[in-house]
């Protein structure tokens, strides 16, 4: 029994070592991109359209003759942008929001609440579209849409935990020595509810990602061809779901970059929160 | 009791009013219109549209009269289907997107009370790992790359089922498999804990002293007690299969709703965009008011309240 649970744990350690190297490189490529790349974003070899993949071309080229590999170095950079940008500005606004509710109480949190829920019960997927028709659908608009339809999860987890920190004897303490509350906040609760807050923003990285590549992938999401920024890997995924008959390869690897991106920040944020939470540990 | 249901009731209305009213002001805000083309309109053109579809009126009487059309059931004419109105298009392509949703339910449901089930009964064995491994995969695995695989797979590569076409209950199954797959990894790795937790009640214990047949222990104390997180969570998977169906609609060109509210995206087909946006929300907000009922159902506790 204790052999089998030893290897368990093994196996853990090992997918949780892999996704934090496939991360890390993930995050490399998106920095790195523009040095990296074998040849240049908008490099168009007209001869060879749609090769297989080869030493020259390590996933092969795609219908204008790109290379494929670089193209999907640059989508590593939308990718990181849409979820680490989304994951903070949701953090932000949802953070603070939850404090305050949850901090104020009484009438002010009832009303609070409510719009929370409100914005919970809504299909977010709907939301997020409508909104970056408003905001535009480029990568500047798209974090604001989705940072505006996350926010709410982070308020959600952020007030349940400021309504347990409350009870707790040192923030009792700390308010019959005459501490403010700002400071109370910001000293005693905030790093008392950090560990359930992480959670969720490693869980919302790859949700947003996942939110950004399935509406590039159906041809509402980023529309923005000529940005220096690379091409979704949704958009690229799109590309190579028309050949997909003859030319699997195209659709190939950006599928496959999206989905261990996604699996390595869930494995991560799973890992995480055993780590951070005892109590789910069993 | 119904005074509850009566509260849940207006709440609902609540909602959908907000909604009615953010979508309104959202799209016109939103900048560019759905006359906008790549040739410039005459300016006789441009106003003779605007007046048939009322867009010259004052903004609030546009909003009063798009109001009291919800409220009659009618969207409205569409900017880009000129022959047929919203509610007609709706009317057409909801009971598609329907069945698909309800299919896919099913699946995940079919799927993941035996994985949960056996994942949780043994614990920590090679069936629990293989289930959940299984799940892991599912739960990161975006709907439309399965879809792509399985197209590729099976339609392509063992040429076993026709794809693009959307007539016999063949033509149902990798659609559903497509939508139902990562709500049922999400069900089994769901279920599987909440398992394990009643597993380790002492109501379980009583029943096992008992004598009770481990069969009735199960199904009828354990699963029994597990329900409600998957209640809590049914919710939010509805919005889940209600989105996720649009992606799965243009994968497998199914003609259904979502594939009309991504054309009317690109076209900026506003009728269509905020009737569709009611509509969804109406379906969840009503399966959330069947998920509140369900719950005291499932738990008298909340009955009592």
């Amino acid at each position: 029994m204790t052999a089998l649970r030893s290897r368990w744990k093994n196996a853990m350690t090992f997918s949780f070592t892999a996704s934090a190297l496939f991360v890390a490189l993930v995050v490399t490529a998106a920095v790195l991109a523009p040095w990296i790349a074998p040849y240049t974003l908008g490099g168009v070899a007209a001869s060879r359209l749609l090769e297989a993949p080869s030493w020259g071309h390590w996933m092969g080229t795609d219908g204008l003759g790109r290379d494929l590999l670089t193209r999907v170095l640059y989508g590593a950079r939308v990718s990181i942008t849409v979820g680490l940008g989304t994951a903070l500005i949701a953090l932000m606004i949802g953070t603070a929001y939850g404090l305050v509710a949850g901090f104020k109480g009484g009438n002010w949190d009832h009303l609070m609440m409510r719009i929370v829920d409100i914005f919970y019960g809504l299909p977010d997927m709907l939301i997020f579209i409508l909104l970056s028709l408003l905001l535009g659908r480029n990568i500047g608009g798209l974090l604001m849409a989705l940072g505006l339809v996350t926010w709410v999860r982070f308020a959600r987890i952020a007030r349940g935990q400021v309504l347990q920190a409350k009870e707790f004897l040192f923030v009792e303490s700390a308010a019959a020595l005459g501490a403010s509350r700002a400071r109370i906040l910001v000293r005693h609760i905030l790093p008392n509810i950090a560990g359930p807050i992480i959670v969720t923003l490693t869980f919302s990285i790859p949700a947003a990602i996942l939110a950004e590549s399935t509406l590039s992938f159906i041809g509402i999401g980023i529309n923005d061809p000529y940005s220096a920024w690379g091409t979704s890997w949704g958009t690229l995924a799109q590309d190579g779901y028309r050949a997909m008959r003859t030319y699997p390869h195209v659709i190939a690897f950006p599928a496959l970059a999206i989905f261990l991106t996604i699996l390595s920040f869930n494995t991560l944020g799973n890992r995480l929160r055993d780590l951070l939470d005892p109590k789910q540990r069993k | 009791m119904i005074s509850l249901l009566l509260k849940r009731a207006v709440h609902a209305v609540i909602v959908l009013w907000i909604v009615a009213t953010l979508t309104f002001v959202l799209l016109r805000l939103a900048p560019g219109g759905p006359f906008d083309s790549e040739r410039k309109l005459p300016p006789e053109v441009i106003a003779n549209l605007e007046a048939k579809y009322h867009l010259d009126e004052p903004i609030l009487e546009q909003y009063l009269r798009y109001l009291a059309g919800i409220a009659r059931g009618d969207f409205g004419p569409s900017y880009k289907y000129l022959d047929r109105g919203v509610t007609e298009i709706i009317s057409d392509t909801l009971p598609t997107s329907a069945l698909l949703g309800a299919l896919a339910l099913v699946f995940a449901l079919l799927v993941s009370l035996p994985a949960g089930l056996l994942a949780a009964y043994y614990r920590n064995s090679a069936i629990d790992r293989f289930c959940m491994f299984i799940a892991a995969l599912g739960i990161s695995l975006p709907n439309f790359i399965l879809g792509a695989l399985l197209i590729w797979f099976v339609a392509l590569q063992l040429g076993l089922l026709q794809i693009g076409q959307w007539s016999d209950w063949r033509s149902t199954i990798l659609p559903t498999i497509t939508l139902g797959a990562a709500p049922a990894a999400y069900l089994a790795a769901l279920l599987r804990s909440s398992l394990i937790e009643a597993f380790n009640e002492d109501f379980v214990r009583t029943a096992r002293a008992k004598g009770l047949k481990e069969f009735v222990v199960v199904m009828k104390h354990a699963l029994f007690n597990s329900l409600i997180p998957i209640l809590t969570v049914m919710g939010p998977l509805g919005a889940a299969l209600l989105t996720g169906s649009f992606v799965v609609e243009y994968v497998f060109a199914i003609p259904g709703m979502g594939r009309f509210f991504i054309t009317a995206v690109t076209d900026r087909d506003y009728p269509m965009i905020m009737a569709v946006t009611l509509v969804y929300t109406t379906l969840l907000v009503g399966a959330n008011l069947l998920i509140d009922l369900l719950y005291s159902y499932v738990d008298p506790r909340i009955r009592a309240e």
